[in-house]
């Protein structure tokens, strides 16, 4: 196998995430490869979303929330003191399960991150969100109402948007949070596509609910149970040749 | 349905109703007194004419609502960037256990009685700006500095409802592209909620105009076009309250009529505020 030669893009090591006494992560370590697509499934309430989440940071929105140990991004620990979180952010992109966009125009909602991190003059962020919108493959369908609002947009649609939003900041990885499980199934094929499209230029951490879907689009697959990793592996070994029977009772259906 | 059930049903529709007539009752008994009086000196030389000089028959409000106006934007001038720097700072920026001290404070400012807020204001601004700024001291600027406490509470509580009903998802997506938390505040929060705090200004603006006992006790009252913010002045509302004890006759009528100018006024306010904050709900 040659994907044990890849390069590695971020990593934890001994993870543990508190939400005030309930300990909801308890020693991850995972390696997150470049330029692959990693996806973590596990039943509700496993701890994939927050994991997700402390991966660029946004854990920490919530009141009395504790983490301990270490999230490395290109070799530096994103935790340690001094670490400047907004640029973690912008490097570290994210899709959120429920698509979100600001309920400003199709052509703000994609200029928002490059204009506010100061990418460039007026013409090149008019560029800038022509080219994400047309990674993101939304821009046949919005060239010629850029102006619109976004929420007048179909929730496929919104997701690409939001897609090509964190496109528009050249972040080095995204993270997606179940970015499908609002979208009826053209849609949710549209976002997979486009994810072995992104996987050429990014680093994609996906959670997902939808064993398909991780066994289809993820390099990666790690299975998430009570705030542990009981496996991490290629995702073919994981469907295939899953070592822990609770992988297997889960990937087969039979727990969920 | 049981015969009772529909005894109980009829009662609290007639209450419902009364609040109804109520409200169409005070419109018809302002209008059936002021009304005459607008019809026999004419519209324009009521709302237009400058002289109010009951004796002799001249009721000109013109003064009147150019000084309601001048109070009413001086007001809303030091009122809108105090209140909304409140709305932020309390919605976004202290940890919620100092909110929870600093809300109902900012509440219990609309409860102090008017004629309180009146008397600090003179027996406190008014020397200040007499000693320091000139004039008489019962002057617009003290009206407006006090009238601009007197509607925080208004602006503040609505423009935080506001921002605290957008979708949490807002701001974790500002923030999760890298946007600072005060870009994430003002770019995307504040404009999100923008008709809700148009609303809340809207409502504080309604406030302003309508407040009459503050200003009685520090406008000083001098029935005159407004020329400078350290001028005396007189609104609708307080001319209203001065004059009514003693008026009869076409006096009397004139300022029940003053009364139909503030009702549309503060009609037009109010539908304008329901109309915006209606609009924001997608």
């Amino acid at each position: 196998m040659t994907e044990s030669h890849l390069a590695v893009k971020m990593e934890t090591r001994g993870l543990h995430f508190y939400y005030g006494s309930n300990h909801a992560l308890k020693n991850i370590n995972i390696v997150i490869k470049e330029r692959q697509i990693t996806a973590l499934i596990g039943p509700s309430g496993c701890g994939k979303s927050t994991f997700l989440r402390t991966l660029n940071r946004l854990n920490e929105l919530i009141p009395h929330t504790r983490i301990e140990g270490a999230v490395i991004l290109d070799g530096e620990d994103i935790y340690q003191p001094g670490t400047d979180v907004v640029s973690l952010r912008q490097r570290v992109g994210m899709v959120f399960q429920r698509p979100n966009p600001f309920p400003k125009s199709i052509f703000e909602n994609v200029a928002f991150g490059p204009k506010v991190l100061g990418l460039g003059t007026k013409r090149e962020i008019e560029e800038k969100v022509e080219q994400s919108l047309k990674a993101a493959a939304l821009w046949p369908e919005v060239s010629d109402r850029l102006h619109s609002n976004a929420l007048s947009l179909t929730l496929g649609q919104q997701q690409r948007l939001c897609i090509a939003r964190v496109l528009a900041v050249q972040p080095e990885v995204i993270l997606m949070d179940e970015p499908c499980s609002a979208l009826d199934p053209l849609a949710t094929l549209k976002i997979e596509e486009l994810m072995q499209d992104l996987k050429k230029n990014y680093t994609i951490v996906i959670v997902t609910h939808n064993m398909q879907q991780a066994a289809r689009t993820s390099n990666w697959t790690g299975f998430f149970h009570l705030g542990e990793v009981l496996e991490y592996g290629p995702t073919e070994t994981i469907f295939t040749h899953p070592k822990d029977p609770q992988t297997e009772n889960y990937i087969t259906g039979r727990y969920g | 349905m049981p015969v009772k059930e529909k005894i109980i049903e009829k009662i609290f529709f007639l209450i419902a109703l009364s609040s109804i007539t109520i409200l169409a009752l005070i419109t018809f008994f302002i209008f059936e007194e002021g009304l005459p009086l607008i019809l026999k000196i004419g519209p324009k030389a009521f709302l237009l004419g400058e002289r109010w000089i009951p004796s002799k028959g001249s009721f000109g409000i013109f003064p009147m609502i150019a000084s309601s106006f001048w109070v009413t934007f001086g007001a809303l001038l030091l009122g809108i960037p105090l209140g909304l720097a409140c709305t932020i700072f309390l919605a976004e920026l202290i940890p919620p256990s100092i909110g929870i001290l600093l809300r109902p404070a900012i509440q219990l400012l609309a409860a102090i009685p008017s004629v309180i807020y009146g008397f600090w204001g003179l027996i406190v601004l008014v020397p200040l700006i007499q000693n320091y700024l000139g004039g008489p001291g019962l002057s617009i600027l003290a009206g407006s500095l006090v009238l601009s406490f007197m509607i925080l509470p208004t602006i503040i509580t609505i423009s935080e409802d506001s921002l605290k009903s957008l979708p949490p998802s807002y701001k974790a997506g500002a923030l999760a592209l890298g946007a600072t938390h005060w870009q994430t505040i003002w770019r995307v929060l504040i404009p999100a909620a923008r008709s809700g705090i148009v609303a809340s200004i809207i409502l504080g603006m309604g406030r302003a105009i309508g407040e009459t006992m503050a200003m009685i006790m520090i406008l000083g009252n001098a029935v005159k076009m407004p020329t400078s913010f350290l001028d005396s002045a007189r609104t609708l509302t307080t001319n209203i309250g001065i004059e009514m004890g003693y008026a009869s006759g076409d006096h009397r009528q004139a300022l029940f009529a003053t009364g139909i100018v503030l009702f549309f006024i503060i009609m037009g306010l109010n539908t304008l505020a329901i109309f915006l904050s209606r609009r924001s709900v997608h």
